[in-house]
């Protein structure tokens, strides 16, 4: 059981900076998840937590203890990585005890430590199969085996999803989640797809291009973006974006979400209707405005669906208005 | 699935690999009969006349104490070769695979020694311990040590090893350090996360999964001693002193074309050839049968 703290942590590749400067405070059994496009800097930021990246300046504190110059063996971590990374060469059993025999943990004790792992994951008849014997969704079962064998104090999770079909994706997040619940181990995970970020963390990093954009529960970050970046990452489909001239204000844009549009025949702005998306339970219209800016409209499937080429009005109310600046902070 | 090409008739893939048929025909088919007839003569040293003996000369050879002592000889080289040629690449192709900066330098350099034939390596070798004139034999002098491989047996065959597997090194950090590359970096970051030290990763991760390219280094090493490596010996100690340097292949050579024995020197390369073809046989069972990862 740990606290992790980050206090202004930057990283740089000789003359890039990649990271310029997260803080964050993790406390004891808290899942944090790092979302973030590609290049932003979010497994970077796990690796110099796991002490395979060296951290330019700032500090890692685990438990409150400064880890910057410690090696990744003694930071009494975990990490499960996006391609699994197991021992091909040893059987599932010998991945999981791999570093309790390292660490010297009695033979009973490893034997009992893995029956229990492969138990809760399921993994029982596999203990002496090879990995490329194993399906995608049990390679991964058996990365997670092999990080929570150790009882590590945090656990690293490097986009453990993304290389799952859509299906298993959905299935392996509800039990990381229900995994970390039961073990109380703090987390820090990092992914790029916004809906794991929005269903497993307690807390999210929205990081753009090196900077924790905003640090929060993920409905505080939904219904509160800090910037422009966060309600267009955030949410899906993504925050419409309004020059804010086009409806009375002055400089910058306005966000309104999908869902807080309603077409009418008259409303704030008119926009052409393009295609349709009935998806069931909703249906998503997509216009497009005058200036040729393209508005996603989510409404409920029991409303009607208009025709394409048709002029409607689009209609909000101001509370649900995010104004944002020209350099694309929220102005409250 | 496997992608090939094939062709519709039968003469225009004939006429591509004739010219590789001619080449194996006349450099080895031809000769290797030769040596198989031969060995079952002996001829008189001017080649005028040819005496059926059948297996004579091998029943000869198996009990004279020269050639066993030459397979001791060849056994004790070739292992010699293999162990300091592959060691020292392994560390090498570590301390490469290790390297972030200038690593396409070292790399060029390592691999120059390789373009070296033979026998230029060893008069290279020779030079420089030279019982008169030889730097390193200087050098040893005002330490003390009287280097003096033309008449001491076991610094004659430190030498030959030596010089034999230096050029081998190249070629063999090449394999080593593409085998390294293969290995996935997050494997071996996931055993440093589970607690292992260098150390403790190399001989449990990195070791077992460089075994295919270990294995067949092996025998291509082997091969490489039994064989290229007469050129070495012939420039540095021909075969001596007191055949303490006489390999298989080297004894071929002098018995055949310094001793004028050709029936003999025929048996012995009939022998050396049953010899490779054990050993290819064995390489190609165990790349067929090899584990991939």
């Amino acid at each position: 059981m740990a606290t992790l703290k980050l206090d202004n942590v930057k990283k740089s590749f000789g003359k890039t900076d990649v990271i310029h400067g997260v803080s964050v405070d993790v406390e004891d059994g808290e899942f944090i998840v790092i979302v973030g496009p590609s290049g932003c800097g979010k497994s970077t930021l796990l690796r110099m937590v796991a002490g395979l990246e060296t951290v330019t300046s700032g500090e890692v504190r685990i438990n409150g203890k400064r880890v910057n110059d410690v090696e990744p063996m003694d930071r009494d971590i975990a990490m499960v990585f996006q391609n699994y990374a197991l021992y091909p060469h040893m059987s599932v059993f010998d991945n999981m005890a791999y570093g309790l025999k390292i660490a010297k943990v009695p033979k009973p004790e490893i034997a009992e430590r893995v029956q229990t792992a492969a138990k809760l994951l399921q993994l029982e008849p596999y203990l002496q199969r090879k990995p490329r014997e194993l399906s995608g969704g049990q390679r991964q079962r058996v990365a997670m085996g092999r990080a929570i064998v150790r009882k590590p104090a945090v656990f690293l999770f490097d986009e453990p999803l993304s290389n799952l079909d859509a299906k298993l994706r959905v299935q392996m997040r509800l039990e990381i989640k229900a995994l970390q619940r039961e073990l109380g181990v703090t987390s820090l995970y990092v992914t790029h797809d916004q809906v794991e970020a929005m269903t497993l963390a307690d807390r999210m990093i929205v990081m753009n291009a090196g900077v924790a954009d905003q640090i929060g529960a993920p409905l505080d970050v939904y219904a509160n973006p800090e910037t422009e970046f966060v309600a267009g990452f955030i949410g899906s489909p993504p925050t419409n974006f309004i020059d804010a001239a086009l409806v009375g204000g002055q400089s910058g844009r306005i966000g309104v979400r999908p869902e807080h549009i309603a077409l009418s025949d008259t409303g704030l702005l008119t926009a052409t209707v393009g295609y349709s998306e009935a998806l069931g339970a909703e249906t998503l219209v997509h216009l497009r405005t005058g200036d040729g800016a393209q508005i996603t409209v989510r409404q409920d499937a029991a409303l009607p669906i208009p025709g394409e080429g048709e002029t409607r009005g689009l209609s909000w109310t101001d509370e649900n208005v995010m104004r944002f600046d020209a350099s694309g902070l929220r102005q409250h | 699935m496997e992608k090939r090409v094939t062709f519709k008739g039968i003469w225009l893939p004939l006429l591509l690999v004739l010219p590789q048929i001619l080449i194996t025909a006349v450099f080895f088919f031809y000769p290797a009969g030769q040596a198989i007839w031969q060995s079952l003569f002996i001829p008189d040293p001017f080649g005028l006349s040819m005496q059926w003996v059948g297996l004579g000369n091998f029943e000869f050879l198996l009990s004279d104490r020269f050639y066993r002592a030459s397979f001791l000889t060849t056994a004790i080289f070739s292992i010699l070769v293999t162990v300091v040629s592959m060691g020292v690449a392994l560390y090498l192709a570590v301390l490469a695979d290790r390297l972030i900066k200038g690593s396409g330098t070292y790399r060029t350099l390592l691999i120059w020694p390789y373009a070296v034939a033979p026998a230029v390596a060893g008069v290279l070798w020779l030079f420089m311990f030279n019982t008169r004139v030889g730097v390193v034999t200087w050098y040893l002098g005002i330490l003390g040590y009287d280097w003096n491989h033309v008449l001491n047996e076991g610094e004659a065959m430190g030498l030959v090893v030596v010089a034999s597997a230096w050029g081998r090194i190249s070629y063999n950090f090449l394999f080593f350090l593409a085998g390294l590359q293969a290995i996935p970096k997050s494997v071996v970051e996931a055993a440093a996360i589970d607690g292992a030290r260098f150390w403790t990763r190399f001989r449990t991760i990195v070791w077992p999964l460089l075994s295919p390219t270990t294995f067949f280094l092996l025998v291509v090493n082997i091969i490489y001693a039994f064989f290229e490596t007469f050129g070495v010996i012939h420039t540095i100690t021909s075969g001596g002193p007191q055949q303490a340097t006489t390999i298989l292949v080297y004894k071929v050579y002098s018995d055949g074309f310094v001793g004028q024995d050709l029936g003999s020197s025929a048996a012995q390369s009939v022998i050396l050839l049953v010899i490779v073809s054990i050993l290819t046989v064995v390489q190609f069972k165990y790349i067929e049968r090899r584990v991939h990862y």
